[in-house]
């Protein structure tokens, strides 16, 4: 047949056509299904497992050899203190290289190197981060196994993320307004000042705290620079209650943190031990999606005054 | 060819006495990257007068108007050629030893299409002053008022300046975009296709506005539409190809046209 003639044939035609639309449709719909429902299955899976054992001991409990006494204390404030390391240095590197990027960087063949690179950091497995940590941090510059080595590990990890996330939001800035902005006046750095940084804050928040949820969840590079796997203390208070009132000698303490722990408790033989590793999971899950939707939130928030 | 410059005014200007040139484009070429977008111009631009630049799409009209301010600069690969002098300082804006933000601090741009920061309609107008280092909150709001009344919106949006500038209309947005650049006392106001983008209604009204402005300020604009630019303007440059080719007293240039292919433009053969 040539094509269609006549009402006949074109309905006859659409009935045909139509059958695709419904055929892919259900493809869809199975593969988001698979990737959905595999998740559920095992977050409910882990949460009948571990939710029993969340109670308060649980999390002001440290480790202990005894499987109903023993607790996550020690490493979520681990991961956290990690965390913030992984923060302070990742933020302020990450959105700085983008920003000059994409703003200040002239074309040419040594930028696209650069950008090529900065794509396949992102690739690059997380257990080699740690093998480059343990060489450079822990040993060359004699960190050792500290929160403080450990954070910048990390901050390592996820730097292209935000290098990334930063360079995608300042590109949706459009034209015309960093345009006006020159017009009057303005030099380069009042312009990413005064525009482009606020402008395009939601997008690279949502990439940071992408990247932390990220990196909150990393276990091999953690194990390779030699986390503690039992850790009956905790770092070194960061505020005090006399003067200078900060200090800064937790960031070289031994640590541990949340995915440490867990594959400490999962390697065990007793099974008492499989319900703690259920239990912290199911916490580190939360604190994951706990991220990812402050991020869904503060990306709504900045962005309802801008419309692009 | 200055010739033109110094035409005597007549009716319409005899009560503002003679047009003074306030900025002058020699021999002006210009260049992305291989391609050369401006041939060898020569225009006058009178101060207190308003200047059209029209042409059919692609004649440089938008490129000429973007040399004015180097916004050319922003981007690699461009080049120009020849001068722009600026009286009565005879600086040339585009010597390569005259900052362009200093050649933007002094003359102002509004946009094709309105372009206000995603910030209050105070933080828009103020933005120009807060550039140039003005902290006084005094100052600043009795800055933005004057600005704001000079582009006819003070009335529309003196209860809710801190509102977000996107909440207003389309014409209300590019009276903004104008008072942010009035707001700087700037030598010369460029316009870029003002009324592109806009309703019937709200191009009246920027009509209006450039009319009212040429009180004060020197006006260059950029039009595509032959009507507004015998409405509103004082002289008119007509361009094809990068080429200037007939430049004069609109109510000269629209009714005798000395240039066949002027006529042909003006009269709607071509275009």
């Amino acid at each position: 047949m040539a094509y269609a003639r006549g009402v006949e044939q074109v309905r006859a035609l659409i009935v045909r056509h139509k059958r695709w639309d419904m055929i892919f449709g259900l493809f869809g719909l199975f593969a988001l299904m698979l990737g959905v429902l595999t998740f559920v299955a095992l977050f409910v899976d882990m949460a009948i497992d571990g939710v029993p054992r969340l109670s308060f001991d649980f999390f002001s409990n440290f480790p202990s050899r005894r499987a109903g006494q023993a607790g996550i204390l020690s490493a979520w404030v681990g991961s956290c203190l990690v965390m913030l390391v992984t923060a302070f240095f990742a933020v302020p590197l990450g959105v700085a290289t983008g920003l000059y990027l994409e703003e200040y960087a002239p074309r040419n063949w040594i930028t696209d190197l650069i950008e090529i690179n900065i794509s396949n950091l992102a690739g690059v497995p997380s257990i080699v981060y740690g093998l480059l940590a343990l060489g450079l941090f822990v040993y060359q510059f004699g960190l050792g196994q500290s929160i403080l080595a450990a954070g910048l590990t990390l901050a390592l990890l996820i730097l292209p993320i935000v290098i990334v996330a930063t360079r995608e939001s300042i590109r949706a800035i459009p034209q015309n307004i960093r345009e006006g902005a020159y017009a009057l006046g303005g030099t380069q750095w009042q312009v990413c000042r005064d525009h482009i940084i606020p402008y395009s804050s939601a997008g690279i928040l949502t990439g940071i705290i992408i990247g932390m949820a990220r990196a909150i969840g990393e276990t091999a590079p953690l194990i390779t620079i030699g986390a503690l796997t039992f850790i009956a203390f905790l770092p070194d208070a960061p505020l005090k209650a006399e003067p200078p009132f900060v200090s800064f000698e937790w960031v070289m303490s031994p640590f541990t943190a949340m995915p440490i722990q867990m594959f400490n408790w999962t390697s065990r033989p007793e099974a008492a031990f499989h319900q703690n590793a259920a239990a912290a999971g199911f916490v580190l899950v939360l604190m994951t999606l706990a991220m990812n939707g402050l991020a869904i939130w503060l990306r709504y928030r900045l962005r309802k005054n801008i419309k692009w | 060819m200055p010739a033109l410059s110094v035409l005597p005014s007549v009716e319409a200007h005899a009560d503002r006495g003679h047009a003074v040139p306030k900025a002058e484009a020699r021999s002006l070429s210009f260049f992305y990257g291989d391609f050369r977008a401006l041939k060898n111009l020569n225009l006058v631009v009178h101060e207190e007068r308003v200047t059209a630049l029209i042409g059919p799409s692609g004649c440089g009209k938008s490129t000429l108007l973007r040399c004015f301010n180097r916004m050319h600069d922003l981007y690699p690969g461009n080049r120009y050629q020849g001068e722009i002098r600026l009286f009565p300082d005879d600086t040339n804006l585009l010597a390569p030893n005259v900052d362009p933000i200093e050649v933007r601090m002094r003359l102002s741009m509004v946009f094709q299409k309105p372009n206000p920061f995603p910030k209050s309609i105070f933080e828009n107008v103020a933005y120009g002053l807060r550039v140039r280092g003005e902290r006084s909150r005094r100052a600043l709001e009795d800055r933005v008022e004057a600005a704001l009344r000079g582009a006819a919106l003070w009335d529309e949006v003196k209860d809710r300046l801190r509102d977000l500038a996107f909440n207003l209309s389309g014409g209300q947005q590019q009276r903004l975009c104008i008072a942010r650049a009035l707001a700087t006392d700037p030598e010369i106001l460029l316009f870029d296709e003002p009324t592109s983008a806009l309703d019937p209604i709200a191009t009246a009204s920027i009509e209006q506005l450039i009319t009212d402005l040429k009180q004060k300020v020197t006006i260059l604009i950029v039009t595509h539409n032959m009507q507004q630019a015998a409405r509103v303007s004082d002289y008119t440059a007509y361009m094809y190809l990068g080429e200037l080719i007939e430049f004069g007293r609109t109510d000269e240039l629209f009714i005798k046209p000395k240039n066949r292919q002027t006529e042909d433009y003006i009269t709607g053969r071509f275009g």
